[in-house]
């Protein structure tokens, strides 16, 4: 399983009609993510960043080519088979959070697992420990509007991680943070990585953050401008 | 369950908003209730009454006798065989003789109707036995109605001409010897009661009817020449008035739904206009569209549960007051034609409590359900976004 591609892009084109004419966000990309893997897409905006992890994420799907995610082929995916993979095998972590303002931190996190039909007594487990990885413990009746903003993408780590999902996407995690906080929730992300074996695929401007990875892909105008093993990357 | 949860999270989580739509729809069950209750709390007394005091449970006509044409009165009367007079003597029937005539209260002439009835009768609730005390004239008892109209009370005497059956006037004087208070118009406007014999006697038809009560015992069939009318036929011109205004109830049921549902609709629409991210959220989670779509309706549509709740903590006490106290009704409401009392008391079945309350769910789920059909449309990279497309 160490070695099996978790994601492998055979040839992915999208493109977006705007007006009459049509925008190219990704142009013929190939890639392959194995498990385990702390890989990076950096690139400036409107480079295809975001458009490759919502296509990765079974959000969306490739006008050309294919996305084998987990074995299973993006295009062909009916919407319900599509959640069912989001559910069980996808965590996300967004830019802005996406908390559920009305939830407390524990609701928030444990959502995940309602939808999963687990029992109440595995839930309750799952939920404390993925609060404890992100050091929540002490906040789990706050709700999001009670949160700092790192505060706040700790529970989106916690509620992605909550599942033991196989594939973690980060749209920005930290665009939102200060330097500090930043650095935690990278840390914090690294750490579940290494401890759990989870594939983390994130979009980052962050030069702090790219220095924690141990792959960067460059994209530029929807094509791969270049893709970097770092041997040693910071913990 | 999940649906229920997270609907109920997130309507207690939008505070005012959803309170304002669950007083405004609660306030419109418990008018729909209190309303529909009204009409029903009507029909019972209207038929209760009109059973008590006029029809008991059945009348004999006289083939010719028609209630809505005076001129039928001259030939509809026939005697009282021996077979129907056997009935009469058990207490099963109770025979009336009907005649038009003319009374001259206070120098005015208005037309009345005199009708005999056997003073010992007690199959309905007119105090006929109150005709048996020793008078002036001739007794007869009125209703409160004509005693109002023609300026009667107990004590006074009263002219009455009339024709007898071979066409001959006869004029005489009667006292008032009781003013009864009923609801039901049929046995009082314009209508003097005196003992039957004496108005055989003044009539020269002896021994005669033009209809005939039946009490609860009789067989309820025709008998010689008379023509049995059940209930369901004497009550028709209630049933009738009870449906009309349940059709005009109804008008105002829906008007008042309507605002209510529209405040739900706009609710809806807001709400995903608003919370596309949280859409979004739900779908990147891996909720289905359509059970995303069930969330939201389910939403919308527990603004009816919570309405009902709330509607039965205030309306309880109030309808229960209204039940127990009455609704007075201006005496203008006599114009109505049909028996109805000083007070309604309204009655809520369990039928009407329940047609509301499935009213109310099911309005309120099909308002919920339409504009969630957006979010089947709604692609989840641009909701996320919160950018509707």
């Amino acid at each position: 399983m160490e070695n099996q591609p978790i994601v492998k892009l055979e040839n992915l084109t999208k493109r977006f009609p705007v007006g009459k004419g049509e925008f190219t966000a990704l142009s013929n990309i190939s890639l392959t993510f194995q498990q385990g893997e702390f890989t990076g897409l950096v690139g400036p905006s409107g480079s295809g960043k975001t458009t490759l992890l919502n296509i990765i994420g079974s959000l969306d799907t490739p006008t050309e080519g294919d996305a084998i995610v987990i074995g299973q082929s993006i295009s062909a995916l009916t919407h319900k088979q599509a959640a069912t993979l989001r559910n069980k095998s996808i965590g996300f972590i967004f830019q802005t959070y996406n908390l559920l303002p009305v939830y407390t931190v524990y609701d928030n996190v444990e959502f995940a697992l309602l939808l999963q039909k687990r029992s109440a007594a595995e839930r309750k487990k799952a939920v404390m420990e993925a609060l404890e990885w992100v050091g929540l413990t002490d906040k789990v009746k706050s709700k999001p509007a009670m949160l700092s903003g790192g505060e706040c993408q700790r529970v989106a780590i916690a509620r992605a991680m909550v599942k033991r999902p196989v594939l973690v996407l980060a749209d920005e995690p930290s665009a939102n943070l200060d330097s500090k906080n930043s650095h935690h929730i990278v840390q914090t992300m690294k750490n579940l990585n290494r401890e759990l074996k989870t594939t983390f695929i994130f979009s980052t401007h962050d030069e702090k953050v790219m220095q924690h990875l141990d792959r960067i892909i460059t994209l530029s105008d929807g094509q791969v401008a270049k893709d970097e093993q770092l041997i040693n990357s910071k913990i | 369950m999940l649906a229920y949860k997270l609907a109920f999270k997130n309507l207690f989580g939008a505070g005012l908003r959803t309170w304002l739509n669950v007083s405004v729809l609660s306030i419109a069950f418990v008018i729909i209730v209190f309303y529909n209750g009204m009409l029903e709390g009507w029909n019972k007394q209207a038929r209760r009454d009109t059973k008590e005091w006029e029809i008991a449970s059945g009348q004999l006509w006289h083939a010719l006798y028609d209630p809505y044409d005076a001129y039928s009165l001259q030939d509809a009367h026939a005697p009282v065989s021996t077979d129907v007079q056997k009935f009469v003597d058990k207490g099963d029937l109770t025979p009336v003789l009907v005649t038009q005539a003319t009374a001259y209260p206070q120098g005015r002439m208005i037309n009345v109707l005199l009708k005999g009835m056997d003073p010992a009768q007690k199959l309905v609730k007119i105090p006929t036995e109150k005709m048996l005390v020793k008078s002036d004239g001739i007794p007869a008892v009125v209703g409160k109605r004509m005693a109002s109209s023609a300026g009667l009370k107990k004590g006074d005497n009263l002219l009455i001409r009339w024709r007898d059956r071979n066409g001959t006037f006869d004029a005489k004087e009667i006292t008032i010897v009781d003013v009864f208070r009923c609801n039901v118009p049929a046995v009082d406007n314009n209508q003097l009661w005196l003992p039957l014999n004496v108005l055989q006697t003044m009539t020269g038809m002896t021994n005669e009817a033009t209809l005939l009560v039946a009490g609860d015992t009789y067989n309820k069939k025709n008998i010689d020449k008379w023509v049995f009318k059940d209930e369901t036929f004497l009550l028709k011109e209630i049933d009738d008035i009870i449906k009309t205004k349940k059709a005009s109830s109804s008008v105002i049921s829906i008007l008042l739904l309507a605002i209510a549902l529209l405040a739900i609709f706009d609710t809806q629409i807001l709400s995903i206009f608003r919370r596309q991210k949280e859409i979004g959220t739900y779908i990147a989670l891996g909720m289905t569209r359509s059970r995303v779509i069930r969330i939201f309706t389910i939403e919308g549509s527990t603004h009816s549960l919570l309405a009902i709740v709330l509607g039965m903590m205030w309306g309880a006490p109030l309808l229960g007051y209204f039940q127990k106290a009455g609704i007075p009704m201006p005496s203008v409401a006599d114009a109505a034609g049909v028996a109805i009392s000083d007070s309604i008391f309204p009655y809520y079945s369990m039928g009407l409590i329940m047609t509301s309350v499935l009213l109310i769910i099911i309005s309120a789920t099909i308002v919920s359900y339409f504009p969630t059909r957006k979010i089947s449309k709604m692609k989840p990279t641009e909701a996320l976004k919160g950018k509707l497309t």
